[in-house]
């Protein structure tokens, strides 16, 4: 049952054949069961579950109907949730309870879906490992010594797990596709502003996106469908009609023009771009063009947003005061001691890094040299995908350079670790959709294939990646001990 | 190393984070590691581009008429602070 798709649970639940609160209770028994040794989930929300699946199977019998009615999910911990707490990661909301629901949470409790819980992330989002998190760790259920990769790795691994039939994520620099590539899940980041960011905890506002993690690319459409559209709350949300998204999957990809993403194979391992090449054989089967295409700045994606989103985010982070919520250190001497400490020993170290780079970026002398610049380099690569789209429909390449890595292995260097985002961050940079899907294996562990589409392409990059699965089953695959 | 140690003790001042002496050698080697890094920037040809506002062509900040559209719940909010006495925020004092 923990493997299936969305689109069956819900035809399950519709035949009467399971109710919602079975199904909730099948899914929090594996929770229990097989979380001690992920650690993917920290706030278990077990009554609020079953009291939620119980509503669910309440409404169904009033004779509503919906294709999330009853479904189970987890959301990330950076999703506010009112009532139950919300850490982001983070020793300093590790006891915020959210006096109010995030639009994303409120959208899909209102299509009926179950939260089981709230998952594990790199402390506020920062880090593509899962190792910054305040509670540990997330391991790989694909091999437990590896990272699942962040900062959404709580949410990728119970659903590669099958602790749920959906997740949430937020995607700020590759923070939803880099973990479902790492764990064989499909991972979709929307256009900037598609969906509401109201009560997701701010990381880089000019950046963060919210997105899912599914089994599927039509289960992705499905759960999309629920989240997207506009927010008065969000001054970022964008006003415009939400498609069908899954009314529009099924149509045929002939003519579909693919560009390979040059800039992305240039020493990338024979093996994963083996894979890409494959996935792009079927996507010619199905009647897609494919062509080379250059993004000559690309390049300067890594350090571009390593200004950029470090400035926004010691901006967003200054709201931890130790004053109003969160932590407060013990006996504070006085005003500055109080800041200085609740701070200091409320985040943890990669976030001070960050909080420390953006505050130099942005200090008095160095603002032009470096938040402007980059901003205006951001405007060039940006530029670079605009007139890519110019000649064809959507981008393809890898979602990262490596398959998951071992836990431990690039803690000790930043920059190292700043470089497994190396293919998903011009997507951010840019605004732009993307979408990470199962597509092979390296070293048994799961890789992605990634697509880029231009503002507002979800339903062309979902019925993409619903063709590529209508003749492969990468996204069918489950790992060991899991299924 | 691009940035001294009087460097990270300013910006550390700045962000209002205190850096303990433990970890003020591993601060002072990865912040200038990042510094080194993005200093790539400076090398490219930005002459007559403007800096990017909006990732999404043509969208502004949306401004919603000055209207009271929230119930008071300062109770509801105050929850959530370390300390709290008559409906106020308690800090050291700061005024002698």
């Amino acid at each position: 049952m923990h493997t299936l798709s969305i689109g069956e649970l819900a035809q399950k639940l519709a035949a009467k054949q399971i109710s919602s609160l079975e199904l909730t209770d099948h899914f929090l028994e594996r929770l229990s069961r097989l979380n001690p040794a992920l650690n993917a989930v920290i706030t278990p929300t077990v009554d609020l579950a079953r009291a939620q699946a119980a509503a669910a199977d309440r409404r169904r019998s009033a004779g509503e109907s919906g294709p999330l009615l009853g479904i189970p999910l987890i959301h990330k911990d950076i999703f506010c949730t009112e009532g139950v707490r919300t850490s982001c990661g983070s020793r300093m909301l590790d006891n915020f309870v959210s006096p109010y629901d995030a639009t994303v949470v409120s959208r899909l409790r209102c299509a009926g879906a179950v939260m089981l819980g709230k998952s594990n992330m790199d402390e506020f989002a920062m880090g593509s490992s899962n190792e910054t998190s305040y509670y540990g760790p997330v391991k790989n259920p694909w091999d437990l010594t590896k990272v699942p990769g962040g900062s959404s790795g709580g949410s990728a691994a119970a659903l590669a797990a099958g602790l749920a039939a959906f997740a949430t994520g937020t995607d700020t620099g590759g923070s939803i596709r880099q973990p479902a590539a790492l764990t064989g899940v499909v991972g979709f980041k929307p256009t900037y502003g598609r969906v509401s960011r109201y009560g997701m905890i701010a990381f880089a506002s000019s950046l963060d996106q919210a997105g899912t993690f599914t089994r599927s690319a039509q289960d992705a459409a499905i759960v999309l469908q629920a989240m997207a559209g506009f927010d008065p709350k969000d001054s970022t949300s964008v006003d415009r009609p939400v498609p069908d998204y899954q009314g529009l999957l099924g149509a045929p990809l002939k003519g579909l023009k693919i560009g390979l993403l040059q800039e992305f194979f240039e020493g990338l391992d024979e093996r994963n771009g083996a894979l890409i090449h494959a996935a792009l054989a079927e996507f010619r089967k199905l009647g897609a063009t494919t062509c080379e295409v250059s993004l000559p700045n690309l390049p300067l994606s890594v350090p571009t947003y390593y200004v950029v989103a470090p400035a926004e985010c010691s901006s967003n982070l200054s709201r931890f005061d130790g004053v109003r919520f969160g932590y407060r250190c013990e006996d504070p001497k006085d005003l500055m001691d109080l800041y200085k400490r609740s701070r200091g020993e409320g985040f943890g170290a990669e976030v001070k890094r960050r909080i420390m780079t953006g505050t130099y970026v942005l200090s008095a002398g160095y603002y032009d040299a470096y938040y402007l610049k980059a901003q205006k380099i951001r405007q060039l690569i940006t530029d670079d995908f605009r007139r890519a789209f110019e000649s064809v429909d959507m981008l393809i390449g890898p979602t990262t350079p490596t398959p998951a890595f071992a836990i431990g292995a690039k803690v000790d260097d930043p920059i190292t670790m700043y470089l497994n985002d190396i293919y998903t961050i011009g997507a951010n940079l840019a605004g732009l959709p993307a979408v990470s899907l199962p597509c092979g294996f390296v070293d048994s562990l799961p890789m992605g294939l990634q697509l880029v589409g231009p503002h507002f392409a979800e339903d062309s990059l979902l019925n993409a990646a619903h063709g590529y699965q209508q003749v492969t089953d990468w996204h069918r695959r489950t790992p060991a001990g899991y299924a | 190393m691009s940035l001294t140690r009087q460097d990270v003790d300013k910006i550390a001042h700045l962000a209002r984070l205190q850096v303990t002496e433990q970890e003020m050698p591993v601060y002072v080697k990865s912040l200038s590691a990042i510094v080194d890094f993005v200093a790539e920037l400076a090398r490219v040809d930005t002459q007559d581009i403007a800096p990017m506002a909006h990732p999404l062509v043509g969208q502004h900040q949306r401004l919603r008429p000055d209207e009271i559209t929230e119930s008071d719940r300062h109770e509801q909010y105050q929850r959530n602070a370390p300390r709290v006495q008559a409906a106020l925020y308690v800090v050291p004092r700061v005024i002698e």
